[in-house]
């Protein structure tokens, strides 16, 4: 996978800022400046011209105001009167990702290539190993017949030279469930019946050609043009994604125009009481394995690719799904609004009554940027309720597993087991643990490798927010299953 | 020898745009330039709201004295390796 901070990321960041910029100003008016003024004349291209990188944004543009480019019907439409649409529309259209086909540079096929480090050796261990005799000797140097292999990579992993080296197409390599694959003219498309919206193609390719539709402009037309009373739900990832403390966070948004802000980490307590009560009333009937269930693109996955792992997966409810409960209970008529590091809870808020609207930390971060928010001198004010130590690690590896360890206590045998990150390796082991058991009986999946902290929705470097997230929660009061939460 | 001073604004608007990435330099300096800097984190120097055109060109990072416009860690590294050879020589 890519570096997580990239142009391409860089990019996709400025242009949520300009659009952020654009609705500040003038309501979208002038919007069809915006690919201008991020590619000027006198900047030099990094396509083949300053037009197509225009075009390409304006695709990007699109998307961050939630349009979806692969449902373009005019190629006439100005960005203005998709910003028109922004304001106007009453329903979220449903969340996609998908592929600007011409920002997709059609990579090459993966394969093994014999590279000029091959020299010719006696031993050829490539074209014995090979199990379809697709190397033959040609002038000296192996030749893979590209007809014949199969990508199994037994040459690569055999030369003694390491002069085989594997191409792979990012953005494939990195989907862990085999939903992007190429067209006939070798552009990528998304199967949105596969899909886990896991976000890893997005944040791998390299010409940023994959979207997903960003809801900003419906929240921040819900903070300047409505009446309502709005709530920014924290994901507890959160801590170390802005500079600045909490609280400091805390009153940023009530700048930005939130009326109230509450810790999903709250939830999490509550997901952390309920998940242990589950893991020790499974454990009495003699479940062999649990799994956690809190994060999104594992849920997805386990339900459409792992049906094995389906009957083990916990029933308990998301921190997500708690904190709206809990928010919507005490204000009926607000709008609720997640903030979070993932793009999978855009799918999972889809089918929650009490989640209004899902945004990420960067697209918050460029509302405050348009806003000409700083976070560090914007004073401090307190979240809504307080959460506990449990809850606040959820986003780190290990977290979840080690909050409800903290609860199950001695009331039941608990092993736990952590999945980091939903690779197409992890996928196999838990197809494996499911059907022939495992030595643990808690699996903790998180789909992201490191936890919610490197999801693809992020400012901060995921080693510094670990750093903090830890350090806050050192701070909190330890949870029990008789804590009243989100009393205080 | 005294060590190079990078100073990493620590603005909102910075550490969105592409400060968060340059503080990699806490975890993961190159090895050749891993003991000859000092990392400080300072508050918004105001400098994106100093700008003439409209343009925001942040981040914006302190290289001892030196300022870098639209600072990436590439630029950082590269300005550190400058500054060192330039005392070496």
């Amino acid at each position: 996978m890519l570096v997580p901070k990239n142009n391409a990321s860089f990019m996709r960041t400025k242009i949520l800022i300009k659009i952020a910029e654009s609705f500040f100003a003038d309501r979208f008016a002038n919007a069809d400046r915006i690919p201008l003024e991020l590619r000027p004349k006198e900047m030099n291209p990094s396509r083949c011209c300053i037009y197509k990188d225009r075009a390409v944004l304006k695709y990007r543009c699109m998307a961050g105001m939630g349009a979806c480019p692969e449902e373009e019907t005019d190629e006439l439409k100005t960005l203005k009167s998709y910003g028109e649409d922004a304001l106007s529309r009453e329903e979220l259209p449903k969340s996609k990702l998908s592929v600007i086909d011409i920002a997709c540079s059609a990579c090459i096929k993966a394969q093994y290539m014999v590279s000029n480090a091959c020299r010719g050796c006696f031993a050829q261990p490539c074209r014995l190993n090979c199990p379809k005799e697709a190397i033959t000797m040609i002038n000296g140097r192996a030749h893979i017949d590209p007809e014949k292999c199969v990508n199994c990579g037994r040459c690569h992993d055999v030369c003694p030279y390491h002069s085989i080296i594997k191409v792979p197409v990012p953005c494939e390599e990195a989907c862990p469930v085999g939903a992007i694959t190429k067209d006939e003219f070798g552009k990528e498309h998304i199967d949105t019946e596969k899909c886990i919206s896991c976000g890893k193609c997005l944040a791998s390719c390299p010409f940023g050609a994959i979207v997903e539709r960003s809801q900003m402009v419906d929240v921040l037309k819900q903070l300047h043009e409505t009446e309502n009373k709005v709530v920014a739900m924290l994901a507890p990832a959160v801590i170390g994604q802005f500079p600045g403390n909490p609280k400091n966070l805390v009153a940023a948004l009530k700048k930005a125009g939130f009326d109230e802000v509450i810790e999903v980490a709250v939830g999490a307590d509550i997901t952390t009481q309920k998940e242990a009560a589950e893991f020790i009333e499974r454990q009495e009937k003699g479940a062999k394995l649990m799994t956690t269930s809190c994060c999104p693109a594992y849920y997805r996955a386990a339900k459409v690719h792992i049906p094995e792992i389906q009957p083990f997966v916990s029933d308990t409810h998301t921190p997500m799904y708690y904190t709206a409960e809990l928010v919507k209970k005490d204000t009926p008529n607000c709008k609720t609004v997640f903030i979070g590091p993932c793009l999978a809870k855009r799918v999972e808020a889809e089918y929650d009554p009490n989640v209004d609207y899902v945004l990420t930390f960067e697209e918050v971060g460029a509302m405050f940027v348009a806003a000409q928010i700083n976070v560090e001198e914007s004073g401090e004010e307190e979240f809504s309720k307080i959460s506990c130590a449990q809850g606040r690690q959820f986003p780190i590896s290990g977290g979840v597993a080690g909050a409800v360890q903290a609860l199950v206590g001695n009331k039941a045998d608990y092993r736990p087991e952590k999945i980091d990150g939903l690779s197409k390796e992890n996928i196999k082991l838990l197809k494996r643990y499911a059907t022939k058991g495992c030595e643990n009986n808690m699996l903790e999946v998180m789909c992201c490798e490191g936890g919610c902290v490197s999801g693809p929705g992020c400012v901060a470097l995921p080693a510094k927010a670990t750093r903090a997230v830890q350090n806050y929660v050192a701070t909190g009061e330890q949870l029990t299953p008789e804590t009243k939460v989100g009393e205080k | 020898m005294e060590k190079v001073k990078i100073k990493i604004c620590s603005g909102t608007s910075c550490f969105v745009m592409g400060a968060a990435a340059i503080q990699a330099l806490e975890f993961t300096p190159p090895e050749d330039i891993a003991d000859k800097i000092e990392i400080v984190e300072v508050r918004c120097m105001n400098l994106c709201h100093n700008v003439n055109d409209k343009h925001n060109h942040g981040p914006f990072v302190y290289v001892n004295d030196e300022l870098i416009e639209e600072a990436t860690l590439e630029k950082v590294i590269n300005k550190v390796r400058s500054i060192l050879n330039s005392c070496n020589a």
